[in-house]
């Protein structure tokens, strides 16, 4: 491993030196706050620092280094120009406590934001405050919750399909549903005899990823929100794929009744790594006035950020949401402009189905090779004909520079690689990559020990994933 | 009792009956076991607890998967193996034996007939 920063301290250096400070306790900070001794801090001059960070940078794997074809995740390349206007100081410096009068502009982005993506979905209107993919759809499952409540009806089922994102099931826990799983039909799409049999009464919402893990679309989508629609039920979707229907299908056109979506994914801000991400909600004119407060409200030619209760679902993260990343998503968005949104769709699509074809000689493709934004491959003829299986594949792929796809996700396909290419690489590196899986094949076929023991260039070899999991130590001391 | 004696659910658990097709012990096949790969958490009913045919009633988790564990009769949870609490490795050791994952006191011995035997549990999952 690495030297750490603190490895590399040495008494006494300094990459600037500061006016000595008055002695004496400072003004107005109680003595039980004060440091009995010096802060841990590494003592190095700036070289030192910039070296320090500059080697970190290129220890993990991201998508400003190279291809992240990460299933589901959307790892696209994000343009430079979003970070250069969200750290604009007429932004950055400001604060959310600031009179309205005072941040007209940022107000002006939310409310700009919030119409766009009402737009784009269909739906008529959207609150920015979740802060997570997962956090939109919580809120939207309470947002179901809540009108039924209002309506005095006590449901209690979400329908959820074997192929929707694994934090559906969770989302519907939180918000007190239960959570029922519906099994594809042999097309990968929802089966309407399966899920006519399991609507009833007490089916709360019916919730869909669309296009689904799978990469497919609903064919039937018009005729399964019907049927959802016909038993009084909510039919929510999972925005998490929009990429793949940008300015081409709106959900709301489609039906739906609520959803949430990824500016971290579909509209390009930075994610990974736990954040920061924003999981904005959108809604029918039916539920808008459950949503949560603030709001941001256009008041005779002034834009307020408007506290109050709401009768639907309270607060659920301080202020209005990462402002910072909807500002990222609204300056993408001004930029590729209504058209641009259509040819995002178009080479996300494309760019999945041209990888699909030419993976498809190397790992068969069970739901077929014509897909939307990405495609699940199996590994499961390599593994039963040189026993090296996905997780090896996925491990190896790492040795060449290129992030694994996800994998054993969806269950419905066994030994599963997911694979989604996005929108922003170019056909030279889909290229590579199928020249890279096509040695990779080869290794397993002549040499599937060499696959075991991947990874081999990372700066961590294979990790012990059943240890990490049956005795995790999550804390580790700083000295 | 040997897999040969036992009977199977299409979910890859296989159901132990004992002679007067009162209680019946349940586990997951070695193929489930080996399908799954390292298991490191299983989540069992409570002893008592009433379980429901082709149910979720718990989950198995393993290094990279989490799976429903669906009850394969209708009962009563009579007995739970707390032994898969802090080592749930034994199930991928010993699915057919020490792995055992709950005793279900069967409510509706019907519910025998649906389960499949040893040979048609081969066939589906290819290896016969």
């Amino acid at each position: 491993m690495a030297k750490t920063i603190f490895d590399r301290s040495k008494a006494g250096r300094r990459g600037y030196r500061f006016s000595p400070v008055p002695s004496g306790r400072p003004e107005g900070i109680p003595g039980e706050y004060l440091r009995t001794r010096p802060a841990l801090l590494p003592e190095v001059g700036e070289a030192e620092v910039v070296r320090h960070y500059t080697a970190l940078s290129v220890l993990n794997h991201h998508v400003d280094k190279d291809f992240y074809p990460l299933g589901s995740c959307t790892m696209k390349y994000n343009p430079k120009m979003n970070e250069d206007i969200a750290a604009n100081p007429a932004f950055s410096g400001i604060h959310p406590e600031q009179d309205d009068e005072d941040v007209q502009g940022a107000l002006e982005v939310m409310h700009t934001l919030e119409h766009k993506l009402s737009i784009i979905c269909g739906m008529d209107a959207f609150s920015l405050q979740g802060v997570a993919g997962a956090h939109g759809e919580m809120l939207g499952m309470m947002l179901a919750r809540r009108y039924f409540d209002e309506r005095g009806e006590a449901r209690s089922k979400v329908l959820v399909p074997d192929t929707a994102h694994g934090t559906n099931p969770a989302s519907v826990h939180l918000a007190g549903f239960t959570a029922h799983t519906i099994k594809s039909g042999a097309d990968g799409g929802v089966d309407l005899d399966v899920l006519r049999d399991a609507l009833d009464g007490d089916t709360a919402v019916l919730m869909l990823t669309v296009p689904n893990t799978l990469g497919l679309f609903e064919r039937r989508i018009i005729d399964i929100i019907d049927c959802a629609h016909r038993h009084g039920a909510l039919c929510y979707m999972d925005g998490a794929n929009l990429n793949a229907l940008l300015g081409r299908a709106r959900p709301g056109d489609m039906g739906f009744d609520i959803i949430h979506i990824n500016l971290h994914k579909t509209f390009s801000t930075p994610h990974g790594g736990g954040g920061p991400g924003a999981g904005p909600v959108g809604v029918k004119r039916a539920l808008a006035h459950l949503l949560p407060f603030p709001r941001v409200e256009l008041d005779a030619g002034t834009y307020r950020l408007v506290d109050g209760v709401s009768t639907g679902v309270r607060s659920i993260h301080s202020f209005y949401g990462n402002f910072a990343i909807c500002l990222r998503a609204l300056a993408y968005l001004e930029r590729v402009g209504g058209e641009g949104l259509a040819r995002i769709s178009a080479a996300a699509n494309l760019n999945a189905n041209y990888l699909a074809k030419a993976v498809s000689d190397l790992f068969p493709i069970p739901y077929g090779t014509r897909c939307m934004h990405e495609f699940v491959a199996s590994g499961q003829d390599l593994k039963q004909a040189c026993g090296v299986r996905t997780l090896d594949v996925a491990k190896r792929l790492l040795d060449f520079g290129i992030h694994a796809p996800t994998i054993y996700f969806p269950l419905v396909v066994p030994e599963a690689l997911m694979v989604e290419p996005t929108e922003t690489e170019s056909k030279e590196t889909l290229d590579r990559f199928v020249a890279v899986m096509k040695q990779i094949v080869a290794e397993a076929k002549e040499n599937p020990g060499l696959l075991a023991g991947a990874p081999y260039s990372c700066p961590v070899r294979r990790l012990d994933e059943v240890s990490a999991n049956r005795q995790p130590v999550v804390a580790a001391p700083l000295q | 009792m040997k897999p040969e004696d036992m009977r199977f659910t299409k979910e890859h658990e296989w159901v132990a009956v004992n002679d007067d097709a009162s209680e019946a012990a349940v586990g997951i096949t070695d193929y489930a076991a080996g399908e799954l790969g390292d298991i490191v958490y299983i989540e069992l009913p409570k002893e008592g607890a009433h379980v429901r045919c082709m149910q979720p009633m718990g989950t198995i988790e393993a290094v990279k998967t989490v799976a429903d564990l669906y009850s394969p009769l209708s009962g009563v949870v009579s007995a739970v193996n707390k032994n898969l609490e802090n080592s749930p490795e034994i199930v991928n050791k010993s699915p057919f034996g020490d792995g055992w994952f709950v005793r279900i006191r069967i409510a509706d011995a019907g519910e025998l007939d649906r389960l499949m035997n040893y040979t048609a549990y081969r066939a589906m999952i290819g290896k016969e």
